[in-house]
């Protein structure tokens, strides 16, 4: 079964008299346990088409079904329940909250959906673990680096366990070392049954996935399997 | 079972709002503190206002009982009345001999006893009192009281129809002339003449009461007063009627007035040409004291309330305002519009409610000045009044940013710089 099914989707900035189609006419199928890259110049449509599969945001018109259901018809409340059990979404940037630990932070998505406590604060240090963060629990994001920052936000996106990781450029602000680290991670929450989808502008990531969709000018121009795919080691 | 399911997921989102709500007010210290002040006011107006008119209750219920509301004074005059005073002063003054008829023809009250006031000066070696009020009255006057004593006793039914020169002072009196409190068996001089001090009272009062109040009042035999201090305009005695139980009041009235227009011989259509007072004319004075209190008290309340609802507002949408961003973050991992919402009208109710705290612990200080005037203290009621109000508050002023927040788009808000 399709997890995710768009059809026809269009999404349209009007900015005075200018229109821009951030989405012109995108219909795209990803089944479950598929790993896709999503790829394109910039401005060419990714995060406004990750925000849309992440029930972020409304198309200005189409129709999207995630796991069956119409997302169009639901509501605020229903759309919430969704980004907070079945998405684990990671930001172009990064998206912390300034004031708080990175224990916290990864914590808050528990806290929406109604875990204890004392269960919490286990899952999210053990997720803060699995990230190689150990030692930085209580940093704020100010006291961390670039590359931490973004580990946080992989973890706050792992520690609802979703079922579909979407990331936004998640090796974007990393070295190349940190980058396969992230890039591992991602083959591992593949390889147990998860579907993930990733926005980024470099090819050698692009080749962690099975499948490439190029967009441009808001336009599906190519949507291939990836041919020779890399697989990374798996983290120690 | 669901409706369980739904109270604990709402205590659990009420816990969690509150723990981030607390944590929202302390990063922000200084500006809470400052948000908070109207509402400090605005509390401490509250709770120093209910606590002044119990002090005040307090302070006239004692002098109403030491009178007995269930007292009638019949006079010359009517207390209060729209009667205009010329034709009243035209009345006949009411005399001792009149006083007998009517206590012959009167069987329902537990006591009668005739009065008559007269403002003299008091002496006791160096200290004295310009103008106090001399009572002359019967040994029967007790009866209609509810006095006790400190120290002696009334003066005896011999005391008074002898006219002996003895004298009952009322505690303040005794405290101004023996501040040694060795009054009993003492001679005062009231106007110039010498008199046996038998017996103190103890303090009854009330500051409200004015010359009412007993504590201000010294007590002599009628016969003395009629000798050397009646004067042509203070020539009319007073009858004290005291009912029998609070619920013969109004009985008890209507045969005194019927015993004392026949002792006045009035016919059926003819108009009293006397009064019959009660203290419940004065309570309606107290009452429309307390009012006033009881309207200032709610402007300023209702003021610095609405003044500080204002500030906390404007502060909840500077707050709202500067965390688009951590709202959009919130809603983009899984926070529902209510809690939001919730988050939101807590983190003001919160500021609200500690600026009802502060403005309670300072109403409980300021508390301790009004008791040196009026003896009284912060109530259980008023305590949970303050904070009810303040929390009220909170929410009311946290209602339309926490609903601009609520409602922000998570994609716009992300976006938002
Ligand atoms: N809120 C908005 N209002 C107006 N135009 C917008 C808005 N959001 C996106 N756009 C426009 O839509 C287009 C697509 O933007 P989007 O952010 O999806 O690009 P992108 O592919 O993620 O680019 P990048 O690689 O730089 O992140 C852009 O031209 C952008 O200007
Ligand atoms: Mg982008």
């Amino acid at each position: 079964m399709n997890i995710i099914d768009i059809r026809n989707i269009f999404k349209i900035y009007e900015i005075g008299d200018v229109k821009v189609h951030a989405l012109n006419d995108v219909s795209l199928r990803i089944d479950k346990n598929e790993y896709v890259a999503i790829m394109g110049p910039s401005g060419s449509g990714k995060s406004t088409l990750m925000n849309l599969l992440g029930c972020l945001d409304t198309p200005t018109s189409g129709v999207y079904n995630f796991t069956g259901e119409n997302v169009g018809e639901m509501d605020d409340n229903d759309l919430a329940e969704i980004r907070n059990r079945e998405i684990g979404f990671i930001f172009q940037t990064f998206n912390l909250l300034a004031r708080s630990d990175a224990l916290h932070n990864v914590e808050l998505p528990l806290i929406y959906a109604g875990v204890s406590a004392s269960e919490r604060k286990e899952r999210a240090r053990k997720a803060l673990i699995d990230v190689g963060l150990e030692d930085r629990v209580y940093h704020k994001p100010n006291e961390l680096s670039g590359g931490q920052r973004q580990r946080v936000a992989v973890a706050r996106a792992l520690v609802t366990r979703p079922s579909i990781i979407l990331a936004d450029e998640p090796t974007g602000n990393l070295d190349s070392k940190t980058g396969r680290e992230i890039m591992a991670l991602f083959n591992e929450i593949h390889g147990q049954g998860n579907t993930v989808i990733v926005v980024t502008h470099e090819e050698d990531i692009a080749r962690h996935a099975m499948r490439v969709v190029r967009l441009l000018d808001g336009k599906i121009e190519i949507d291939e399997p990836v041919t020779n795919r890399i697989v990374p080691e798996p983290v120690a | 079972m669901k409706t369980i399911r739904n109270m604990a997921a709402f205590m659990f989102e009420l816990r969690e709002g509150l723990i981030i709500a607390l944590k929202a007010v302390a990063a922000n210290k200084m500006r809470s503190a400052l948000t908070t002040v109207g509402i400090v006011i605005g509390v401490t107006a509250v709770v120093l206002m209910s606590t002044a008119i119990k002090g005040i209750d307090n302070a006239f219920e004692g002098g109403i009982s030491s009178l007995g509301a269930d007292v009638l004074y019949i006079a010359k005059w009517e207390w209060f009345s729209d009667k205009p005073w010329w034709e009243m002063r035209r009345r006949d003054d009411i005399t001792m001999d009149e006083y007998r008829r009517f206590a012959s023809l009167v069987t329902l009250p537990a006591a009668t006893a005739p009065y008559i006031i007269a403002r003299e000066t008091v002496k006791y070696e160096d200290n004295n009192i310009g103008s106090a009020l001399v009572t002359g009255t019967t040994e029967r006057y007790l009866a209609t009281t509810n006095f006790e004593f400190a120290q002696g006793r009334f003066f005896t039914a011999v005391e008074s129809s002898s006219s002996r020169y003895v004298a009952v002072l009322g505690s303040t009196v005794a405290e101004n002339l023996f501040p040694r409190g060795d009054a009993l068996g003492k001679e005062v001089k009231i106007g110039g003449h010498r008199f046996r001090v038998v017996g103190v009272l103890e303090e009854q009062g009330s500051f409200l009461l004015g010359d009412f109040n007993p504590d201000q009042r010294l007590f002599i035999p009628i016969g003395v007063s009629f000798k050397h201090f009646s004067s042509r305009r203070h020539s009319s005695i007073t009858i004290t009627v005291k009912a029998a139980s609070p619920e013969l009041v109004d009985e008890t009235r209507e045969e005194a007035l019927g015993a004392m227009r026949k002792v006045r011989g009035l016919k059926y259509d003819d108009e009293n040409d006397f009064g019959i007072n009660q203290q419940d004319a004065l309570m309606e004075t107290y009452n429309s004291t307390v009012g006033v209190i009881q309207i200032g008290g709610y402007f300023i309340t209702g003021l610095s309330l609405f003044v500080g609802a204002i500030g906390i507002m404007n502060i909840m949408f500077v707050s709202v305002r500067e965390r688009t961003r951590e709202i959009g973050v919130r809603k983009a991992i899984g926070a529902k519009r209510r809690t939001i919402l919730a988050q939101f009208l807590l983190e003001s109710s919160v500021i609200c409610v500690m600026g009802g705290l502060i403005g309670l612990g300072l109403a409980v200080i300021l508390s301790l000045f009004v008791d040196q005037v009026l003896p009284t203290s912060v109530q259980l009621d008023a305590a949970i009044l303050a904070i009810v109000i303040s929390a009220a508050t909170g929410v009311a002023a946290g209602v339309a940013p926490a609903y601009a927040a609520a409602k922000l788009d998570p994609v716009d808000a992300l976006r938002y710089e």
